[in-house]
């Protein structure tokens, strides 16, 4: 073995292994089964995902740096990369259905949920800019595919067009920034970036890299004013898919968001804080005001989930151990509300039905009252009313923002949270309407249950006891580079 | 700093000079009478029969696609061809777990038909 | 002689960069539009290559080569997607991108 390499490097990526070979054996089978047996396709994914879990488990309370400085396998990375599984384990369940109906090709479709899945997994190890860059491409390029899925239909391609073109651009942005980066530093290692840094002038040079870096970022986040693409991509799009790139590409974007930022760049602190706060601001309040309008439920979840983002930058701004254990907590909490929201809009897909516009929720209590009343909490939950799982994870950004003394963030924050309730309980009133629906009766797959039930639990479970998550997320980030670099640059000035 | 650029000024007055040059003088020497062939595209050709602006057959794109990402993928074989006295078995064995992925993608993509032409 | 400094090649990236993205925000043919951002790419790809050189050692190739072979994927998937586009609404102008707004 070369110098710097070892067996180690190949033990502590274990979990990334499986999934690709996982990722490669639902291909091979793909190609060497009949058409009548793909339902066994999503089966043989969900066990993927979950030996994949199962690998990772040891290596929650690792602290180690490998593969010559590339990869961190951290707490951190542990805790995002749990909230990447989980978000596909549902996404999964919650496809099969899906995928009859609509009549998509499941092997190509599993198989690229799993490249996402794994492009997450790298960006949230990743200290290196090229391993980072490496991971969003794997998930960007899949995500550019699943969007385009529904080959048909011209929303679909639309989607696919606007968010390829929106991607790749923003992607071009941010690399001119991270090989800015690289030329101002000489190393591409976000750890060894901010020592470089630190001994520097702060040239203009710089700043500008900072800012590019930012609006590549920002893309990826869907933080206003680079979110133009979120609504249209999410209305395109296979249901099931907008719920994945809804909360796990989102996830792993703030994933490298913190690794860049509180890694890389602890020193420019004083000049990205500022920067996020507007970004928050901003997000937080249109993202909550052009949901109002909205007819379309996906659009308006899109719309939502510009909002959340807002919210989460909360946690980045406050730029403490405390802003970024209630960040991860929040985006934990997410999955379980947006994913369960996102289940039952899949739902009213049928043969007959689109089902994506609000009035489709119309009598739901009536017609099919678990889905309808889950549906109800998972409203209630992302509007943040407690005692649900939402308001937890608001209570903590909130509260951490306040420490941080951001006190106007967290007003504009409780004041957006008042505002959101509009649209939320505007869903809830039409599945209470009783009103004559046309269509096939709303069924449920076993796998959808499976995939509501465990979006349903995890919402009501960490509602009402929260203290194995936050003890979790607690630990994750005590070992965190990025709060490590923090304090030691607020010392250093 | 100038100066450097003297030779390339040169050598652009000598070109745009040299073309002018040999078109007057060649318009000098030679008759001109032109005739139905000689206004013709290909003078010692076939004819050609449509635009030259028409639509192609979507299966281009598809090989050509398939074309791309395998050729790009060779860049990766070149550093480590350059240095592969170095990471003897151990590059070996990465090289044949690179080329192993990229040949599952072909079955796959052979299997599926996308190779076959009609 | 004239010497090329790494800010020379700077100025290129960034003149290039521009093009790209002045290009992106111009122009309406969706394939031109991504020509445009091959060459934002591509601007990036000079910088690694300069810095590289100028820092003598080769993390920013490797980091160009890899942006070379991220670059050719997004291409293979970018013209599938717009060969799908194409075939449902016979256009490549984005203009006519108006199934969705709001």
């Amino acid at each position: 073995m070369p110098a710097g390499f070892s067996a180690a490097d190949f033990f502590y990526i274990l979990p990334e292994l499986v999934l690709t070979g996982g990722a490669l054996l639902v291909l091979v089978v793909d190609v060497l089964t009949s058409r009548q047996q793909r339902p066994l396709l999503g089966w043989l994914t969900v066990g993927v995902l979950l030996v994949t879990t199962l690998t990772l488990l040891p290596f929650s309370d690792a602290n180690v740096v490998v593969s010559r400085g590339l990869l961190a396998i951290d707490g951190f990375a542990f805790f995002f990369k749990l909230i990447f599984l989980l978000t596909a384990i549902v996404t999964v369940l919650m496809s099969s259905s899906y995928i009859e109906v609509e009549e998509l090709r499941a092997g190509e479709y599993y198989f690229l949920i799993l490249c996402a899945t794994l492009g997450m997994m790298f960006m949230a190890s990743g200290i290196d800019l090229v391993t980072i860059f490496i991971g969003l491409e794997t998930m960007a390029v899949a995500f550019y595919i699943l969007t385009g899925l529904l080959k048909p239909n011209r929303r679909s391609n639309e989607a696919a067009v606007k968010y390829f073109l929106l991607g790749a651009f923003s992607l071009g942005i941010l690399l001119y920034g991270m090989s800015m980066l690289y030329g101002l530093s000489g190393t591409t290692n976000l750890r060894e970036l901010a020592t470089v840094l630190a001994t520097q002038e702060r040239s203009a040079l710089l700043i500008v890299a900072l800012i590019l870096v930012v609006g590549g970022v920002g893309f990826k986040i869907a933080a206003v004013p680079f979110h133009m693409w979120a609504p249209d991509v999410y209305e395109g799009a296979p249901t099931p898919v907008t719920a994945f790139l809804s909360v796990g590409s989102k996830a792993a974007a703030f994933a490298m968001l913190l690794r860049i930022f509180t890694e890389g760049l602890p020193f420019l602190a004083e000049v990205w804080q500022p920067m996020f706060w507007v970004l928050a601001v901003v997000t937080m309040t249109v993202g909550n005001l052009a949901a109002l309008t909205q007819s379309n439920i996906k659009r308006m979840l899109a719309y939502s989930s510009i909002a959340h983002a807002g919210y989460v930058l909360i946690g980045v701004v406050a730029n403490s151990s405390r802003g970024i254990t209630a960040l991860m907590i929040y985006l934990m909490l997410y999955v379980f509300m947006q994913l369960g929201a996102f289940a039952v809009v899949v739902m009213l897909r049928r043969h007959d039905v689109v089902g994506d516009e609000l009035k489709d929720l119309s009598g739901l209590y009536f017609r099919y009252p678990v889905a309808a009343c889950a549906m109800l909490f998972f409203m209630l939950s992302l509007g943040g009313i407690p005692p649900t799982a939402g308001f937890m994870g608001k209570f903590w950004l909130f509260s951490a923002a306040i420490e941080s003394g951001y006190i106007w963030l967290a007003v504009i924050g409780v004041l957006n949270s008042a505002i959101s309730l509009y649209y939320y309980v505007r869903v809830v009133v039409f599945m209470w309407i009783r009103e004559e629906v046309l269509g096939s009766p709303i069924t449920a797959s076993p796998a959808m249950v499976v995939a509501l039930t465990v979006a349903l639990a995890g919402a009501v479970i960490f509602g009402v006891y929260p203290r194995p998550l936050f003890e979790l997320a607690e630990l994750s980030v005590q070992s965190f580079g990025g709060v490590v670099a923090a304090a030691e640059a607020i010392s250093y000035r | 700093m100038l100066e450097a650029y003297v030779p390339i000024l040169l050598f652009v007055l000598v070109a745009i000079g040299f073309a002018i040059f040999t078109l007057v003088f060649a318009s000098l020497l030679y008759p001109e009478r032109y005739s139905k062939v000689k206004l013709e595209p290909y003078e010692c050709g076939i004819e050609p029969e449509t635009d030259a602006r028409d639509r192609y057959s979507i299966r281009f794109y598809l090989v050509a696609m398939l074309f791309v990402i395998f050729d790009v993928e060779t860049v990766f074989m070149f550093p480590w061809a350059v240095i592969m006295d170095e990471l003897a078995l151990f590059g070996l064995i990465e090289m044949i777990v690179f080329l192993f992925i990229l040949v599952v993608g072909y079955v796959y993509a052979w299997r599926k038909g996308a190779l076959e032409w009609t | 002689m004239l010497e090329i400094t790494p800010s020379h090649y700077m100025v290129l990236s960034a003149a290039l960069f521009m093009i790209g993205v002045i290009g992106v925000m111009v122009r309406r043919n969706i394939i031109i539009i991504f020509m445009s951002i091959e060459l934002m790419l591509n601007a990036v790809n000079v910088n690694l290559a300069a810095f590289s050189q100028q820092w003598q050692h080769v993390t920013g190739q490797v980091f160009a080569i890899f942006v070379i072979a991220v670059a050719a994927a997004e291409a293979a998937v970018g013209l599938g997607i717009i060969l799908a586009f194409y075939r449902n609404k016979e256009t490549v102008n984005i203009d006519e991108m108006n199934v969705m707004r709001w």
